[in-house]
């Protein structure tokens, strides 16, 4: 087997070493019961490099990939092209198979990579200080709801009705077990975002409000003046970036007021994967730097005086503080944080400024071409590279449709919202920069096709 | 010409060429300083090159549009590829040698697993295209789940979580909804000493008290106080097993069933299921829940750091209050992921979502091709091995160093030594880094706190007998530097890109971002001005 070094020889050689007369002496403390004398049935057996690269390469056949289609999907999760350099430089072995930096002196590449990362989280969100990561943007959310909670001692939470409903879904399961309560409301197709009725659902028991930036419709609420709501009752503004390359055109949320600002950073580096894994980006304020979850990442010198990094304020987490920590969280999403490093690094801030700006003019051209189709109508007022339209007829069949017919339309409120007769209407549009000028003549085609009932 | 080498390879003994003698720019040869992306680069650089021109911002954005772009420099791509390849050079890895950190599982990662993981059909899809476009990625996670049961011996499995302790948390919350289900308000979860910190964490984060069960004296879960706390107000136990002193648990069963008579469940911490896959089924011991990390048995990178994956495998009993979403085949034959609303028909009392999307896709298709390339009969060979080694491994050291329950029986993939023995002010700590300057990662030190000053030590199988040979000979020559009073291993390691850090005062005042200001375009970087 070509990933077993040990030869029968060896193993022999090693019994022999241990005093066991055979491999099951070994296994000896299993209860006799529970012994396995051979192979599970109902399994392959061992196969050649060749054979499983043709296996997996049959499966994977079997999908349509973003790249063989006029691609439109977002609310989440959002195709950017990334360069080449990402995906070699996560590749060399002293980053891929590297193990959290739990003895530093052997791991500053990681480490090192791990500060510039959290500065570079810090800017783009606008706050003091960011985290090593987490595993994805609806569980640092959930997070930050709890860590808000801990900060304030309270538990009731007001959600954007914005908010991707994954996100919220996941903060409803959590917060059936801490004794939470979550304000929540399902979204509108409206050019205006809820900011009144969650300014509205603030009161002296709120520990924090949670609003999307820009939402899952593509709209932008007023963080600054719901930041001002959440301040004046001793509440946190916790903001959620689901497309960081939004920062790059958007004034950053800590700059509006926000608190806590998480988010997902899939869209730099990572890409889309079907849904991971991708990585949860979490920045707060300085003063609130005990109470963060997950791994931080510090500067300090080694016995030489020499600048180097380590893991620290470990007393937060699981490992020294056990049932008292901030988080349970162990592994995070370290190499794609790498690889969102590594993006940013290439972008630097003019180059993601110049993204965002060709992001914008893309979906904006979109967003008119598609609202001259007869049928269609734009929801939003304003919006960064994504928009949401209304087609007047079922957008998840006609996207089921398009889909057969080679267009990646969009995703469906349909889909997140299932039984939701308002919304059923609705589709959602992301246009990123990998969109040309004939995959959205494509879709304009295609969804005229749908309206018109032209359809193949 | 082409004769061989009449001396033979030999290893380099003593310092590997430091000199004395300074040099100007810090470097030396191949051990090369780097500073950060932000004293390197410029303002305004950019490796990026765009087909466009942006254009401009339209009327309604315009009110939300930052004034400046983000204050972060740009490398050009040269500089960058060698800004991290620089600093990959200041890390160990699994592909430079051994990495025996106990309980994490440091085994060689397959390459056909990254390709496959790449190809554009599972790396360039869409969590939320529809479902007829990603029946192929519905197949690896049915196939994948279809392996876990049958491996385990376990009813069901939930596929999303995201990790270790996210799966910990599935199963947890999974015990929950049983029990609430049927209107039991437990309220605690016992958990051994000797247990991942993620165990105890996890249970508070859902909201249970955590008691301690206390271990025997040769280091596995004291049956009869276990039998004697439990009672109507435990909702459960989390045990690993085998478990952290690198033993198995002889008495799950007995241990499962006790639990299952007081009206309870069973956790299983399924971080070294490496060490029994293929022999063993959790399964038949009696367990309702277990996390299985596919970065730890299947072999998915570390990443330094993550990502990981970690499906739970749920018994009958908690199969029904399985997180969503899942994949189901429909009565078409076409498979289609179960979502909210559909679960309310499929699985009413799914305890719900814990993430968004579906899952680490690109962990399954890594693991997959593992299961395959290893098929059921390779798998049984890797349990196989990496008990082996690891017992070779404590049959060869347990001569120079203290294996506490070395008398417990043969360990399984892992051999835990104590600190008892070392001379008077030497600690596990200079060990560990006297281990570095010999050229290998450290094993897993001071965890499980049950043993003083533990170090636990996991090879895994894809060490070769020689390989071992050299990490059991250095680790012989620093237990016996430790053991003689060798003043200079207090001060290891030596030969690192950095000597020990000042962990306290990291802490104390800790700076967690870089503050200063960019060079502006067209200036000397702060790494030519030397300031921040």
């Amino acid at each position: 087997m070509r990933y077993l070094p040990l030869t029968p020889d060896d193993r022999t050689a090693m019994l022999a070493k241990i005093g066991a007369d055979n491999i099951d002496a070994l296994f000896a403390d299993v209860p006799e019961g529970a012994r396995l004398s051979g192979p599970i049935d109902g399994l392959p057996t061992h196969a050649s490099e060749m054979a499983v690269e043709r296996y997996m390469r049959s499966l994977a056949a079997q999908n349509l990939s973003a790249a063989d289609a006029p691609f439109f999907l977002g609310a989440g999760a959002y195709r950017h092209h990334i360069p080449a350099t990402v995906d070699h430089i996560i590749q060399r072995g002293e980053f891929l198979t590297a193990y959290t930096p739990y003895q530093p002196e052997i791991a500053q590449g990681t480490l090192q990579v791990l500060f510039e990362f959290q500065t570079q989280v810090a800017r783009l969100f606008g706050t003091d200080i960011a985290n090593a990561s987490m595993y994805d943007g609806s569980t640092a959310c959930w997070e930050a709801i709890a860590m808000a909670g801990r900060i304030t001692r309270r538990d009731h939470a007001v959600l954007s009705s914005g908010l991707h409903p994954h996100y919220v879904s996941v903060a409803k399961t959590m917060a059936k077990y801490t004794g939470d309560t979550l304000d929540t409301a399902t979204p509108e197709l409206l050019a205006t975002t809820d900011d009144d009725r969650v300014i509205a659902g603030i009161t002296d028991a709120t520990s924090c409000v949670v609003v999307q930036y820009p939402d899952l419709l593509g709209r932008i609420p007023d963080l600054s003046r719901i930041a001002d709501a959440a301040h004046e009752k001793g509440a946190l503004l916790v903001a959620v970036v689901t497309e960081p390359v939004a920062l790059g055109l958007l004034e950053s949320p800590g700059a509006l007021g926000a608190d806590i600002v998480v988010g997902e950073g899939q869209s730099l580096g990572v890409g889309l994967q079907f849904g991971g894994p991708y990585l949860g980006l979490f920045g707060a304020r300085e003063k609130y730097a005990r109470q963060m979850p997950g791994r931080l990442c510090g500067e300090t010198v080694d016995a030489d005086g020499k600048r180097g990094f380590v893991l620290t304020l470990s007393t937060r987490e699981q490992h020294i503080r056990r049932e008292k920590a901030t988080s349970n969280i162990c592994t995070n999403s370290g190499l794609c944080a790498l690889a969102f490093s590594i993006h940013m690094t290439l972008l630097g801030g003019v180059g993601l400024d110049r993204m965002a700006r060709i992001n914008h003019a893309r979906a904006a051209k979109a967003a008119a071409r598609l609202a001259q189709i007869p049928g269609v109508s734009l929801v939003n007022d304003a919006f960064f590279n994504e928009f949401t339209i209304r087609i007047g007829c079922d957008a998840r069949e006609a996207a089921l449709r398009m889909a057969k017919n080679g267009v990646l339309a969009g995703v469906t409120m349909g889909r997140l919202f299932p039984g939701q007769d308002a919304l059923s209407d609705g589709l959602i549009v992301a246009v990123t920069e990998t969109v040309s000028d004939e995959d959205i003549e494509a879709l304009a085609t295609a969804l005229a096709q749908e309206i018109s009932g032209d359809a193949a | 010409m082409n004769a061989p080498n009449a001396s033979g390879w030999k290893p380099q003994m003593g310092p590997a060429g430091r000199s004395e003698t300074p040099t100007s720019s810090g470097d030396m040869a191949l051990n090369l300083e780097e500073p950060l992306i932000f004293e390197l680069a410029n303002r305004g650089n950019c490796g990026v090159d765009f087909d466009e021109e942006p254009g401009d911002i339209s009327p309604a954005l315009a009110s939300f549009a930052r004034k400046s772009p983000v204050d972060l420099p740009g490398l050009a791509e040269p500089e960058a590829v060698r800004h991290y390849t620089r600093l990959s050079r200041q890390n160990y890895a699994i592909d430079l040698g051994p990495f025996p950190l106990g309980s994490c599982t440091m085994k060689h990662n397959p390459r056909l697993n990254e390709a496959v993981a790449r190809m554009p059909g599972f790396a360039d899809i869409h969590p939320l295209q529809p479902m007829d476009t990603v029946q192929g990625a519905f197949a690896v996670i049915e196939q994948l789940a279809e392996w876990l049961v049958t491996l385990t011996g376990m009813s069901a499995v939930a596929m999303s979580p995201k990790a270790g302790a996210h799966g910990e948390l599935c199963g947890i919350l999974a015990i929950r909804a049983a029990l609430e289900a049927r209107g039991d308000k437990r309220a605690v979860i016992l958990v051994p000493e000797s247990a991942h910190g993620t165990n105890p964490a996890t249970a508070a984060f859902a909201g249970y008290a955590v008691e301690n069960i206390p271990a025997t004296k040769e280091g596995r879960v004291d049956l009869e106080a276990l039998k004697a706390r439990l009672g109507p107000d435990v909702a459960g136990v989390m045990i690993t097993n085998p478990n952290t002193c690198g033993l198995f648990e002889r008495d799950m069963k007995a241990i499962s069933d006790a639990v299952h008579a007081a009206g309870g469940l069973v956790y299983c911490d399924g971080a070294n299921f490496n060490a029994i896959v293929g022999r063993v089924r959790p399964g038949d011991l009696g367990v309702d829940a277990m996390h299985i990390n596919l970065h730890k048995t299947f072999s998915t990178p570390h990443g330094g750091g993550g990502p990981g994956s970690g499906p739970v495998v749920l018994s009958e009993a908690l199969a029904p209050y399985a997180p969503i979403p899942f994949v189901r085949r429909d009565d078409t034959g076409r498979l289609r992921m179960v979502e909210e609303r559909g679960a309310k028909d499929l699985l009413p009392d799914s305890f719900g979502r814990m993430v968004a999307f579906h899952g680490q896709m690109g962990m399954f298709t890594r693991a997959l091709a593992y299961m395959l390339s290893h098929g059921v009969d390779g798998l049984r060979q890797v349990a196989e091995d990496a008990v082996l080694n690891a017992n070779y491994v404590l049959r060869s050291l347990d001569d120079v160093l203290d294996a506490p329950f070395g008398g417990s029986g043969p360990c399984m993939h892992e051999a835990l030594f104590s600190d008892a023995g070392l001379a008077e002010g030497f600690t596990t700590l200079d060990i560990a880094k006297g281990l570095i300057d010999e050229g290998f990662h450290p094993m897993t030190v001071y965890f499980p706190l049950v043993v003083h000053g533990a170090m636990l030590i996991e090879p895994t199988e894809t060490e070769s007998r020689a390989g071992l040979d050299r990490l059991i000979a250095s680790l012989r020559h620093v237990v016996t530097r430790a053991k003689d009073g060798d003043e200079a291993l207090k001060s290891a390691p030596h030969y690192a890109p950095r000597r020990r850090l000042d962990e306290t005062q990291a802490a104390r005042k800790p700076v967690l971002v870089w503050k200063g200001d960019p060079a502006p375009a067209g200036e000397p970087t702060r790494s030519e001005t030397g300031g921040r």
